[in-house]
């Protein structure tokens, strides 16, 4: 990756971010710590990974997005409206009634959305499905999903992994976002997770551990995969991230899982964002 | 005519759609009592196993019916509907994918397995479900029509299927049958009461029909194959020229056959009507027809519910 490329890839971030405060802070109500965490993952996805296209959303060879951690569509849905699955502008309805862009993900009424996700566990099981059908039908499509760390207190990912391995599922990719905190508090004294790349390795996974934050790593692992296709294993990204991460006061602060700033926490995250971004479109 | 389990007839539909590419079929670990083994047979490479997983697979079936296939979904219903019960209502009802579950051994006529595994419950639970259409077929012909239903229509299905065989009312597995969604098919014709049956309970309403014709009393039958979307038209129908009806299912007697009916009849025609099911309780081992006159479910117990409500018409 160039400077230029990276630089490019960090501007998308940042406006992304911007977006995700102004529809949380819009809304109300949302989760802008998880969104900002995963940010950097979804930029560098919707930017020069995944097989999309704006105009056929619908397109049965392109490649499928999960967000197995549902509650995390601000950071989605900004990254579809930058790319033009919709105007990003209705990210100032994000939650509100009449909106296309629910509380969390719906298939059925927005662009760009491949699997309806909120209820943690079953993303990563939907994505275990369209995997499958790849394979059956003999199609080049990947599919790539997110999962959160509280969510991988769920049985039912397990389950997945499971199923994953088994069916020799190479051509899916799952990220952790391992930024170790849920809406309790720490992922580790909520429930600890132990050791996750023992544990999906143990599951049949190929697994690598990479900065979530960093486009260089991001591209790393993700070259990993490309390279682990005819493994007949599915490849486990952990990536480690910061909740909150772009804004100052959010970052590693559990509080801001699920609540809006308000008006002077939301002029402090613009003031942050907007010099950010001028910064590197300068 | 022979007998057939509901189940067997699903599983030789299977095979009769299985010639469309786009039916892939998911079990858990029960494809020989499911019967979708007999898919299984003839197409291996779209038959998934996924293990004693239900969640995961019903999530699984939604994620392949996204690319275009239609996913059955199989296991005993008490995992398949309540187990897997959010799986079925967030990733396969909420975003209406065409995913069928076809849960088998359900009611109380599992028999000895006991309580744990006799499901009680899912007609309430399916049928309460937006985007999600409840079928309960009676025999083998009808529960033919019923799968193939599902394959042609699109969105979610529940159908409920049974562990034991049963009587034939629509002659044998592969007769025509004229099966409409949401339509019920009137087995007999009668003046006094209307037996509003689904499921393996049509046998014992039909056994009821002749008890209550021996001492005089005209019943109309009706087998209600589809719970969701009910018949609201011959539920009225029945109301007025009968004046009273009587539900029967192997199924609680809260939330399913009863309930739908209910709510119709209360919304359009009321009449008199009384509930012949599990009365709120959990069952028990025994063998089926042990619990079939265990919890009041018999075709005496239906001629004596229909005396009881043909008196309150008069009352």
């Amino acid at each position: 990756m160039t400077a230029d490329e990276r630089k490019e890839l960090e501007l998308f971030s940042a406006r992304m971010r911007r977006w995700i405060i102004e529809g949380v802070y819009n809304a109300k109500c949302g989760h802008p710590g998880g969104s900002l965490s995963c940010t950097d993952l979804i930029c560098y996805l919707y930017n020069r990974e995944l097989n999309v296209d704006p105009a056929d959303p619908d397109n049965p060879e392109r490649d499928r997005f999960v967000l197995s951690k549902g509650h995390c569509a601000p950071a989605l849905y900004s990254a579809l409206g930058l790319r033009g699955f919709f105007d990003v502008e209705e990210m100032k309805n994000l939650r509100k009634i009449g909106s296309f862009l629910q509380g969390h993900p719906c298939k059925a009424i927005t662009p760009g959305i491949d699997m309806s996700t909120g209820s943690l566990g079953q993303g990563i099981s939907t994505s275990v499905g369209m995997a499958m059908a790849g394979k059956l039908d003999n199609k080049d499509y990947r599919v790539f999903s997110i999962l959160g760390d509280g969510e991988m207190q769920e049985g039912e990912v397990w389950e997945a992994l499971m199923s994953a391995a088994h069916y020799k599922l190479d051509n899916l990719c799952a990220f952790l976002d391992n930024n170790g905190l849920q809406i309790d508090g720490k992922v580790d004294d909520v429930m600890s997770l132990g050791d996750i790349k023992a544990k999906t390795e143990a599951f049949g996974w190929n697994t690598v551990v990479i900065d979530g934050h960093n486009f260089d790593e991001i591209e790393g692992a993700l070259k990993a995969f490309h390279e682990n296709k005819g493994s007949g294993k599915p490849f486990f990204v952990i990536a480690k991230t910061h909740k909150g991460r772009g804004v100052s006061y959010m970052t590693d602060d559990p509080s801001w899982h699920g609540c809006a700033p308000k008006e002077d926490k939301y002029l402090i995250a613009v003031e942050e964002l907007d010099a950010k971004i001028k910064e590197l479109e300068g | 005519m022979s007998k057939m389990a509901t189940r067997e007839a699903y599983g030789r539909t299977l095979q009769e759609i299985g010639s469309d590419e786009r039916v892939v079929v998911f079990d858990a670990d029960l494809a020989g009592s499911t019967n979708t083994g007999k898919f299984k047979a003839v197409f291996p490479e779209r038959h998934f196993d996924m293990g004693i997983a239900e969640a995961n697979m019903v999530a699984a079936a939604a994620g392949m019916a996204t690319c275009g296939k239609i996913a059955f979904v199989s296991s005993f219903a008490m995992f398949a509907s309540e187990r897997a019960c959010e799986q079925i209502r967030n990733s396969v009802c909420y975003p209406n994918l065409n995913v069928k579950v076809c849960a088998t051994h359900a009611g109380i006529t599992v028999g000895e397995d006991g309580a744990s595994h006799q499901c009680l419950e899912d007609l309430a639970i399916m049928r309460a479900l937006p985007n999600m259409t409840v079928l309960c077929p009676a025999d083998a012909a009808s529960a033919r029509y019923a799968v193939k239903a599902a394959y042609e229509n699109d969105g979610p299905f529940y159908v409920r299927l049974a562990r034991l065989a049963t009587d034939s009312f629509y002659g044998d597995f592969g007769s025509e049958v004229d099966f409409k969604i949401g339509k019920a098919l009137q087995i007999k014709d009668g003046t006094d009461v209307t037996i509003i049956a689904c499921g393996y309970m049509v046998e014992q309403a039909y056994e009821a029909v002749s008890i209550l014709e021996a001492e005089g009393i005209s019943a109309r039958l009706l087998d209600m194959h589809t719970i969701k979307p009910i018949d609201v038209e011959a539920i009225v129908k029945a109301s007025r020229e009968t004046g009273c009806i009587v539900t029967c299912e192997e199924h609680s007697i809260v939330g399913g056959l009863g309930g739908a009916v209910a709510e119709a009849l209360v919304e359009n025609a009321p009449c008199p009507m009384l509930r012949v099911g599990v009365n709120d309780v959990f069952g028990r081992s025994g063998t089926p027809a042990e619990l079939m006159a265990a919890y009041h479910l018999t075709g005496f117990d239906i001629a004596e519910k229909c005396k009881q409500v043909i008196a309150l018409k008069k009352a």
